[in-house]
């Protein structure tokens, strides 16, 4: 499983960076949120994935028995996602309107700023 | 628990939740900013000296034990940069009020301004790196928007390729916080230094290695050093002039700050391969952003690119990673901080009495305007290093301390950028106040312009101060540097109380 996921990793990395690449505002940021999915899930796998077993301790139990699924990463994963949600919903108003008053959406027609 | 912990945060969080009450009235917006910025100065000022008293100062939120909870921290150079938070803020507050337009004060410039220093504080107070990153991206949104409120060309184009560039910094930071997550399975900083220092992973001892570049660069990008800077000088003279004073003193430092922190705190396993890197990034980021400066043009397109070249020292002495190099990476920082910040109040004052940012339109503000001329000079003659101003004390030491560690080519590198940042300074000053007045120039009716220069006057007056008590500041870096250089006190403030 690790092995599968590793390779959607790889791959929504490498479809994330070729979008961010490429000369058209909305494909830059379609590429962010695809890096910003590659990450959650990076996050999600490198934690180990483990099945069957929730991090519950038994009736009978005090303390909880090793193998069992570490909640943490998926707390840190819904705290990413909702920043990326909130940044993500930013930059689209941003583009939008950078469109508005720069009448193009071509990155490489944005260099009047630049040095 | 230590209360002066929490109220750099809370202070700013409170203040720009009351702005935002008060949207239709901004006579109170103004006060009650102000207010809010002197109470953050007041508690920072009262949180260094009580962890200059009483050694490092940490926190559990939620009393939840160190490796479980979020931690709050303060060490030397973490309350130090807190006070410069509270400094600056306070300057920048003042000078908004005079120079911020109705129309963005109307829109939320003063909350976001308070949610902004809100963040900075977060993250250099947080002992947790999650976060770290939830602080990041506090700053960063409330930054994103100051830097695109009132939707300018330029500014719009600007905001983009640094919200895209910050974006994807986030992005690695992410990833190499679970890569790390993954490794040592915990994310309390104090807690990670003793797993990764005592038990290193054995697997393979080059993914920390990795994993530590990971950091590098997502630090890199948010500290603007030498691949990483070009966000910077396209985005940071397109918004109000306030708001780019603000950005240029403490955003790019949150980036050194973090770097600092995970390099004398939790990278420590292969100093010979990282630190080293680090070298070599300071030198190039000192020559590339002093070219850049010496190639522009404009007020603030000039400063700029020599924010980036400053980078570099405060790098270097990271990388060089003795006690005195911290030291003088925690004076320079300190140092840099007040006078970038005071030179972009004057380039608001040039731009606003000469009605152009460029160079060769501008001219003969000497003669209208001494005092604004003497005020330009402190800070950036104190940039350049010249005695007995602050940012002498602050070369001379990382200088020694490359020449006991027997970098003498970084060394000799140090200086000439230090001269061609003279060349870049002396360009400033001649174009713009020293040559007579371009003739075309119609006069314009006498703009008062006092008010602009009281914050002026007290960040110039500070850099005064830290280079005449240059003795005692520096004695106060040097335990700054010996904390971060022994990272077992921190990790012992961290975890008192857990076996």
């Amino acid at each position: 499983m690790e092995i599968i996921l590793a390779f959607v990793i790889g791959a929504l990395f490498a479809a994330g960076i070729y979008m961010l690449l490429r000369r058209s505002l909305l494909k830059l940021l379609i590429g962010l949120s695809l890096m910003s999915h590659a990450t959650n899930l990076l996050i999600f796998t490198v934690a180990r994935l483990t099945r069957g077993a929730p991090p519950v301790i038994g009736m009978t139990e005090s303390v909880l028995e090793p193998p069992f699924a570490d909640p943490m990463p998926q707390a840190l994963i819904l705290t990413a996602i909702v920043i990326s949600f909130g940044v993500t919903a930013f930059a689209l108003s941003l583009a939008f309107r950078a469109y508005r008053s720069l009448g193009t959406d071509d990155l490489d027609q944005m260099q009047s700023t630049d040095a | 628990m230590n209360v002066l912990l929490i109220l750099p945060i809370i202070i700013p969080m409170f203040t720009g939740i009351l702005t935002l009450f008060f949207r239709y009235s901004l006579r109170t917006q103004r006060l009650v900013s102000l207010i809010g910025t002197g109470a953050l100065l007041g508690s920072s000022i009262a949180l260094v000296l009580d962890v200059h008293r009483n050694a490092i100062q940490a926190a559990q939120m939620g009393n939840w034990p160190a490796p479980y909870g979020i931690t709050l921290v303060a060490d030397l150079f973490g309350a130090v940069m807190v006070l410069l938070a509270g400094i600056v803020g306070m300057a920048v507050a003042v000078y908004s009020l005079v120079s911020i337009d109705r129309q963005r004060e109307q829109f939320g410039y003063h909350p976001l301004y308070h949610f902004l220093l809100m963040g900075v504080c977060g993250a250099f107070l947080t002992g947790d790196l999650f976060n770290l990153y939830v602080w990041f991206e506090v700053m960063l949104m409330a930054s994103f928007v100051l830097m695109a409120l009132g939707g300018e060309r330029g500014q719009m184009e600007g905001a983009i390729k640094y919200v895209a560039l910050n974006l994807v910094s986030s992005a690695m930071f992410l990833s190499a916080l679970g890569l790390l997550y993954g490794m040592a399975g915990t994310l309390n900083m104090a807690d990670l230094a003793q797993k990764l220092s005592v038990n290193p992973p054995s697997q393979s001892p080059g993914l920390v290695t990795t994993v530590a570049m990971l950091f590098m660069i997502a630090f890199g990008i948010k500290a603007a050093v030498f691949p990483l800077f070009f966000w910077l000088p396209a985005s940071y003279h397109t918004p109000p002039v306030a708001v780019s004073a603000l950005f240029a003193g403490l955003l790019t430092k949150v980036g050194v700050y973090a770097l600092i922190r995970v390099f004398t705190l939790i990278f420590l396993q292969d100093i010979g391969y990282t630190h080293s890197l680090l070298l070599v990034v300071a030198a190039l980021t000192m020559i590339s952003g002093v070219l850049g400066a010496a190639a522009q043009n404009e007020f603030r397109r000039v400063l700029s690119f020599l924010i980036i070249s400053h980078i570099g020292y405060m790098i270097m002495g990271l990388g060089l990673f003795t006690p005195l190099a911290l030291a003088g990476a925690v004076f320079y920082t300190a140092h840099h901080i007040i006078a970038k910040t005071n030179l972009f109040l004057v380039s608001g004052v040039v731009e606003r009495l000469g009605g152009t940012p460029e160079l060769k339109k501008l001219g003969g503000l000497y003669r209208a305007q001494p005092a604004l001329g003497l005020l330009f000079l402190i800070p950036a003659m104190s940039l350049v290093g010249l005695p007995p101003l602050s940012g002498f004390v602050a070369k001379l030491s990382l200088v020694r301390a490359g020449l006991e560690t027997g970098q003498y080519i970084l060394v000799a590198i140090a200086l000439g950028v230090s001269i061609l940042t003279l060349f870049s300074m002396l360009k400033l000053w001649t174009e713009a106040f020293w040559k007579p007045a371009p003739e075309s120039d119609t006069k314009k009716p006498g703009i008062n312009i006092r008010a602009w220069l009281f914050p002026i006057a007290f960040l110039a007056a500070t850099t005064v101060l830290i280079g005449l008590g240059a003795g005692p500041m520096f004695r106060f870096a040097l335990q700054a540097g010996d904390q971060l250089m022994n990272p077992s006190i921190y990790i012992q403030a961290v975890m008192r109380g857990v076996p």
